[in-house]
């Protein structure tokens, strides 16, 4: 799994690419999580932009679970945007789309992040 | 030899009935959708309703765990006395027919909704029948007598007539018992609870219940998946949502459908049954969940297919 990070305004875009399973979902934990903190601090917030991902299981679910309590509790705003169809029913099945905000498109997921609360 | 797995209790936590309100609704569904056809005979009515959806011609039903193997030569082995337990033994009194019978139990633990059926379980008040009851928890026997000791239940245990045994396992030991060997596995539950796999004749049948799965911990994942190794068939706790077990419903020891189907990919699995259903779902809820699941196994298919079932009372599979 690859993962690159570009910015958009006040807003910090994960792009990971290919497949967050067992073997990868650590990797993708230890660049998420410090990136929410840090971004809270900054007053800035996180889209994951998923075009690149192929597939997800559980393990890396369990991520965004951790990304998702980690921006409740350090004020800050995730969300995941650009899912692939098979990516995107694999939340809705793992009921994942009620964990964290999906948008169709990076830019209405930035926008969303960046409209005041 | 084939496996006949017999599903009496498939309901987690709690036994939980049909309602009427509940059962009006299937029929409204079936009149509607019956509705200027000819069914004027119970066959042609019959062959409707097997059209219909499963959650309109069916009920998941209400019984809480307890499930029979049986094959030809071996004996007969029930997983779990929950409140399924009540129909299994007059099943088993129908066929024996007076003839005294030897029943093999096996505990995945020891909640109240695995050993509640135990009181109803009527070969255990006839002399001449022998009841073997295995489990990996020290208190196996103590649970049993105590369920039927004052207040709880007019009927001491001390007076049940059978030949009752407890045998405590160790697990990770395989054993040779009434025709299979078995292999009981330590999983996450509160106060612990053991699966089980049952291997006869080159078929193996994994029971897995009341089992919460850490996905992040890699180590026990690799585990599991060589427990479940080349199963045919592996019953699930299929409680939760995967969202539910990481987040509101963390350490509350049950497991979600994603899961069960990762896993059995990995274990290359034939046969994946959702089980332990949650007792507030209605038939509706658990069908699209079953449906999902499919869909689920599907999209994420690589080579190795696995089918995907959801465990009903009265349901049977032979493997
Ligand atoms: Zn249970
Ligand atoms: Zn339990």
């Amino acid at each position: 799994m690859e993962l690159t990070e570009r910015r958009a305004g006040k807003t910090v875009v994960l792009a990971p690419a290919g497949r967050i399973d067992m073997a990868t979902a650590d990797q993708f934990r230890e660049r998420l999580i410090p990136l929410i903190s840090s971004a809270a601090a900054g007053g800035e917030s996180v889209v994951l932009d998923f075009s690149g991902v192929d597939y997800i299981s559980s393990a890396g679910l369990r991520v965004l679970m951790l990304a998702a309590k980690e921006a409740r509790s350090s004020g800050g705003k995730i969300a995941v945007a650009a899912l692939q169809p098979l990516v995107n029913e694999i939340f809705q099945i793992s009921r994942f789309d009620k964990v964290v905000a999906c948008h169709v498109g990076v830019n209405d997921a930035v926008a969303a992040v960046s409209a005041p609360a | 030899m084939s496996i006949n797995v017999r599903f009496w209790g498939t309901r987690g936590s709690i036994p939980a009935a049909l309602t009427a309100k509940a059962l009006r609704v299937k029929l409204v569904d079936a009149l509607v959708a019956a509705s200027g056809r000819d069914l004027d005979t119970p066959e042609k009515a019959s062959a409707f309703a097997d059209t219909l959806p499963f959650a309109t011609s069916h009920t998941f039903g209400g019984n809480s765990s307890c499930i029979e193997l049986r094959s030809e030569g071996a004996g007969r082995v029930l997983l779990d006395m929950g409140s399924g337990a009540r129909a299994a033994a007059g099943d088993a009194l129908r066929e024996l027919k007076g003839v005294p019978g030897e029943f093999h139990v096996f505990q995945s633990h020891l909640h109240w909704d695995h050993i509640m059926g135990f009181p109803f379980f009527t070969p255990a008040y006839i002399p001449g029948h022998k009841i073997t009851i295995y489990g990996c928890h020290a208190e196996l026997e103590h649970a049993f007598r105590r369920q039927q000791a004052q207040p709880s239940f007019p009927v001491d245990f001390s007076v049940m007539a059978a030949k009752i045994e407890f045998v405590v396992l160790e697990p990770l030991r395989t054993y040779e018992i009434a025709g299979y060997r078995v292999t009981p596995k330590p999983q996450v539950h509160g106060g612990d609870s053991y699966g089980y796999r049952f291997e006869r004749d080159g078929k193996a049948v994994i029971y897995s219940t009341d089992s919460e799965h850490k996905v992040e911990d890699a180590e026990e994942t690799r585990k599991f998946i060589d427990f479940f190794h080349d199963a045919d068939l592996v019953i699930f706790d299929a409680m939760y949502s995967l969202a539910d077990t990481v987040s509101v419903k963390e350490d509350w020891g049950h497991s979600s459908n994603v899961v069960g189907v990762e896993l059995c990919q990995l274990a290359q699995a034939k046969h994946l049954v959702l089980f332990h259903h949650e007792p507030a779902y209605d038939d509706a809820t658990i069908e699209r969940v079953w449906r999902e699941t499919q869909r689920l196994e599907e999209i994420t298919r690589e080579e190795h297919p696995v089918t995907v079932t959801a465990a009903y009372d009265g349901l049977e599979i032979t493997l």
